[in-house]
């Protein structure tokens, strides 16, 4: 079985949720809407307090071409425009709306029925991705649209699409392939139409036999689709770690995926491309994996965007006693939140919450040189030295031994038996390398 | 509002690896070469190892209280780790202070004045080991005899009834002295050597216990097998070639790899974490810059042994391998 | 005796050897160097902190003498004094500027500001900064983690055990910036020292609107205005709910330190209030016993003067 060359861990898999089916959440009473939901540039409130809006309907407009638009999730009353903190840990403005019923906006369909064929031309399938304000669903939250417009001179020839789920404990895109399988198929192909390539892979881990299984049988007669059992290894889900586990192709320091001609999409976002081209269904929903050894009824939630991450630990048993720490996402790349008021957002594929037992870090000692986050490191850098050299401020040096390659993926801190806070700093280095490196440019 | 969640960078999940549970997994690992020495070299072991591991760490919990004036480190069994592997280093029947010496310069000298574990450029014990080599040359190279190296000269010495001339017998010369007195006729069978029926060094005698431990290290992924395996590939190759170009004056490289320190420095002494490269690629070039050294200095130089020098040697190296040799990185090919 | 004669012998003349060719190298690779450089480097204070902006004293002395005026150099340090010396062995003017000093723009002390989570990563400011707003609900406020004290080379700087934040001793701060460009939420800022270093600045960066920075900390500034409506020389912007005093146009008449409902603005090192009539005497004798005491012991005298600003504070809205 493939796997990736370079580095990666095993944590333990904790896939408490994967045999829970996906379940409907309640609507909020309130929908605080983040207008940041996604990287780039941020949205323009398109509606004012006191405005009544439909589900479906545009709540802000994209601030550029690297931006996605935001659609209401809930039915009602705009009751005002005002900052909330979201899992950033600051406050950002939101659009905070009071539901009244579920009218839907016209045109969207809500019905369950497989729509098959797509005769859009390409332009127009990406045309209506970037309306629907689709982001990449597996956290990162780069727009679609931009992925699947190559910059000129560049072309794509293999989509990779992403149903590893290295992370432990979510379950939301396992879901997703178990019950809409079809769709993500048909999502597939109408991606493979968009980018003009003629082959697709879905690479997914051999923890999950049941989702091989089906979607080998769904994609036989497509010759085209090659379902790739992977090996368990995180950070596989990483978009380069897993180019090159199904493509043999390593993506060249500092380049982006297209050069070597491979555009990744996870199964969340191709399922939000299918409702979006095929449903006419902007992006106002999705699967959230909440988790979390003391709940008592843990599961895979659709949320409406913008439902307060509080609501859904209530929905999931309610916040136990012993909770020490909630993290929106997983537990090797989420981020803990300070205050459970946080809406969900386009990124938020999981809730996970943490025992006060294993919530604390341990206390860090000095560095013992046994290089185990040298052999971690999936992307080969030192991340003893970075740290260091970070710790001390010392960013040219950083910078040279290529600080920037860091994919912030925490396997580092996750092996150092010092329990040294390396990726905190390898942070801190990282954006002040990257400022560094824009002053120079101008 | 207040929750009082903790909140922290991600990730939140910890392998649950610690530094001392490294150090007692190498402890634990050592345990078949002591269990080795006590057979072959009885309480003497015992005692020389107990007074070694006591001052150890003593002297690290003196040190640290009082001069660093930091919190106490000795629990992280680095201390304890340091004194066996000094003991390991010393023959049984040396006297008690110039063990207490020897852990006074690994600990205080070697370690704690570079500013404690995982500062410290050489490797502590054999710090304290050459040291006491070179102050006390005489008692540093007196090694006692086996148990059973003793038994069986007492059953000759029955037989001939020559019960007079035994008057320094409980003392013998190291295998190494014997190849480096040319004396390669009567060097112990390669099965003494194995489980080790010679004399030396009460922890380097074993080399199949010390292979055991190997094992156990490496199923534990608490070292890798770049430094011991190019450790030893390199003595191999080195020292045949130089027995295919002249078997009367070289040694044969099977000899080698059995005889001294080698084992127990390819595999626990070389394999500091603290003192080793980081690299896969600056460990192998670590461990054959070991290789060569020993060598060369076994058969070349004027001391029978040569491990630990060469493993100082390219201690001293290490930083210089981390600067040069990076690992392999990903995507490093630019278009 | 032979040996010995020979080893002199050798020695001596490779040491002879040696000083010839120093001797040598040291004429022919000569650098001109202007003498003023050593002269201006002399009077500099030494401590090369890069507060002037140029790499270390050696840097600043030779931009001092390649320039032709003193106008647009200053070392923070040495301050006018030093300047004025400088200017003298380089015959220029020097220009007069007010000595400076850092304040910290923040009153979330543990008391006024509770803490709503707690903070598990890298004691480091910037990687708390990056992370979150902080163990408070307050995002704009002290982080606490000490960034500032450790980039300080003057010892001035220290954190608080009670309070939870930065306390800098003014006669130790050399006013060189090293903390201001260190805080990641930008609340340290160099203000003029003051005559007899008094000043009055906001002790609050706090963007939120008034009812919930009110929440989040009790001497928050809540963005009311009043100290800007009884200033009288137009020195209080307000901006982003959170006022701001222009230390070049402020007199010193803490009347907005009287307005100011929450505490958030601070009065250093003046002389306590005379006790209304009104006012229970009890009360106003606690700061009056505590502050007047000699300059040499301002620092002290600057933790006791927000006390007494306090205290006053919570004492107006009665007294009306």
């Amino acid at each position: 079985m493939r796997t990736f060359t370079i580095g990666g861990i095993h944590p333990p898999e904790c896939k408490l949720t994967a045999g829970k089916s996906i379940v409907e959440m309640p609507l909020p009473k309130q929908a605080v809407v983040l207008l940041g939901q996604h990287i780039g540039a941020p949205t323009q409130a398109v509606v004012e307090k006191g405005a009544v809006v439909k589900t479906g309907q545009l709540l802000a407009k994209a601030g550029g071409f690297v931006s996605a638009n935001i659609h209401s999730p809930v039915s009602g009353k705009v009751n005002k425009i005002a900052e909330v903190v979201d899992a950033s840990g600051y406050p950002r403005p939101a659009i905070f709306i009071d539901v009244e019923g579920d009218e839907w906006e016209e045109g969207i369909i809500r019905s369950d029925k497989l729509e098959r064929e797509c005769k859009l031309e390409p332009e127009e399938i990406v045309r209506k991705i970037n309306e629907a304000g689709i982001v990449g669903m597996g956290g990162a939250c780069f727009p679609a649209h931009v992925k699947l417009t190559p910059p000129p001179g560049k072309k794509a020839e293999i989509l990779v699409v992403n149903g590893v789920e290295c992370e432990p404990y979510l379950t939301a895109d396992h879901r997703l392939m178990l019950e809409k399988g079809p769709e993500i198929i048909v999502g597939i192909r109408i991606l493979m139409k968009a980018l003009n390539v003629n082959k697709a892979v879905i690479g997914i881990e051999c923890n999950k036999p049941d989702a091989i299984e089906l979607l080998q049988h769904l994609a036989q007669p497509y010759p085209e689709i090659e379902v790739m059992p992977l090996k368990m290894h995180y950070p596989q889900g990483g978009e380069k770690q897993l180019i090159e586990a199904t493509t043999g192709r390593q993506v060249p320091s500092g380049c982006l995926p297209i050069e070597v001609g491979a555009v990744v999409q996870n199964v969340g976002t191709i399922f939000a491309v299918y409702e979006a081209v095929q449903k006419n269904k902007p992006l106002f929903e999705r699967i959230v994996t909440v988790t979390g050894k003391s709940l008592t009824n843990a599961g895979n939630f659709r949320v409406r965007m913008g439902t307060p991450i509080k609501e859904l630990i209530d929905f999931a048993g309610g916040l136990p006693e012993n909770a020490g720490k909630v993290i929106s996402g997983g537990p090797m790349m989420g981020k803990a939140l300070a205050s459970l008021d946080a809406p969900v957002a386009k990124g938020t594929s999981g809730v996970l919450v943490m025992d006060e037992a294993e919530s604390k870090r341990g206390q860090a000692s000095d560095c013992i040189r046994c290089a185990k986050c040298v052999s971690a490191c999936p992307m080969g850098l030192e991340p003893y030295l970075l740290g260091a050299l970070s710790e001390h401020k010392d960013w040219e040096g950083a910078e040279k031994v290529h600080m920037m390659d860091c994919i912030e993926c925490g396997c580092c801190t996750f092996t150092c038996p010092a329990n040294r806070p390396l990726l905190d700093y390898l942070r801190i280095g990282k954006a002040k390398v990257g400022a560094l490196i824009r002053s120079r440019k101008q | 509002m207040a929750n009082n969640f903790y909140v922290s960078m991600s990730p939140h999940f910890h392998s649950g690896d610690s530094v001392s549970k490294n150090m007692y997994r190498v402890i634990i690992a050592l345990i078949p070469a002591f269990a080795v020495s006590l057979v072959f070299f009885g309480w003497n072991a015992l005692l020389v190892t107990a007074i070694s591991i006591a001052s150890c760490v003593l002297f690290e919990w003196l040190i640290a209280k009082f001069l660093m004036k930091r919190p106490c480190t000795i629990c992280d069994g680095s201390a304890i780790l340091t004194g066996l592997l000094l003991a390991f280093n010393l023959p049984s029947n040396l006297d008690w202070w110039i063990v207490v010496i020897g852990a006074l310069v690994a600990i205080g000298v070697a370690k704690m004045s570079f500013g404690g574990l995982g500062n410290n450029i050489f490797n502590p014990a054999l710090v304290g080991r050459v040291f006491l080599l070179v102050s006390f040359p005489q008692q540093m190279t007196t090694w006692p005899k086996t148990i059973f190296q003793m038994k069986v000269q007492e059953a000759a010495n029955a037989i001939s009834g020559a019960s007079g001339a035994v008057a320094d017998a409980t003392t013998g010369a190291t295998p190494l002295a014997l190849i480096k007195a040319g004396q390669f006729d009567q060097l112990p069978s390669y099965l003494d050597m194995f489980v080790g029926n010679t004399g030396g060094s009460m922890g380097e005698v074993g080399a199949m216990a010390i292979l055991i431990g190997l094992v156990y290290l490496l199923v534990r992924k608490t070292i890798t097998w770049h430094i011991p395996v190019s450790i030893m590939a390199t003595v191999f190759i080195f020292a045949g070639i130089l027995h295919l170009g002249n078997p009367e004056a070289f040694v044969d490289p099977l000899t080698h790899l059995l005889t001294g320190g080698l084992m127990l420095g390819a595999c626990f002494m070389a394999t500091d974490y603290v003192t080793s490269p980081m690299s896969k690629k600056g460990q192998i070039i670590y461990g054959v810059g070991i290789g060569v050294l020993t060598v060369l200095i076994r058969t070349f130089g004027a001391y029978p042994e040569g491990v630990s020098f060469a493993i100082l040697i390219m201690n001293a190296v290490t930083p210089l391998i981390n600067v040069y040799c990076k690992p392999k990185r990903f995507g490093r090919l630019k278009k | 005796m032979n040996a010995i004669v020979i080893a002199l012998i050798v020695l001596g003349s490779i040491g002879l050897l040696l000083a010839l060719v120093l001797f040598l190298a040291a004429k022919a690779f000569y650098v001109e160097e202007d003498p003023r450089i050593d002269q201006v480097q002399e009077v500099l204070p030494g401590a090369n902190c890069g507060g002037c902006g140029y790499p270390g004293c050696r840097g600043f002395a030779e931009a001092c003498v390649k320039s032709s005026s003193l106008d647009s150099m200053l070392c923070p340090v040495g301050g006018a004094e030093t300047m004025k010396k400088v200017g003298e062995i380089l015959g220029m003017a020097s220009v007069a500027s007010a000595p400076k000093v850092a304040v910290l723009r923040c009153n979330g002390s543990c008391a006024n500001r509770p803490k709503v989570n707690r903070y598990d990563s890298a004691p480091s400011c910037a990687v708390a900064a990056a992370l979150y707003g902080g163990e408070t609900a307050c995002s704009y406020g002290c982080l606490g983690k000490g960034d500032c004290v450790e980039v300080c080379q003057f010892g001035a700087l220290s954190i608080n055990p009670e309070t939870g934040l930065p306390e800098i001793d003014e006669e130790k701060c050399t006013a060189c910036g090293a903390c201001v460009k260190a805080c990641p939420k930008m609340l340290l800022e160099l203000r003029n020292k003051g005559p007899k270093s008094r000043r009055i600045y906001v002790a609050c960066r706090n963007h939120d609107k008034g009812a919930v920075a009110k929440k989040a900390c009790a001497a928050a500034c809540i963005g009311c205005s009043k100290c800007q409506k009884v200033c009288e020389f137009e020195a209080i912007t307000m901006e982003n709910n959170v006022a701001y005093i222009d230390f070049n146009k402020c007199r010193l008449c803490r009347k907005c330190e009287e307005a100011c409902p929450t505490g958030a603005i601070h009065a250093l090192n003046f002389p306590p209030r005379k006790p209304k009539a009104e006012k229970p005497a009890a009360e106003a004798s606690k700061p009056a016993a505590e502050a007047p005491k000699p300059a040499a012991e301002a620092p002290k005298l600057a933790q006791a003067a927000p006390k007494a600003a306090e205290t006053a504070q919570t004492e107006t809205p009665k007294a009306e």
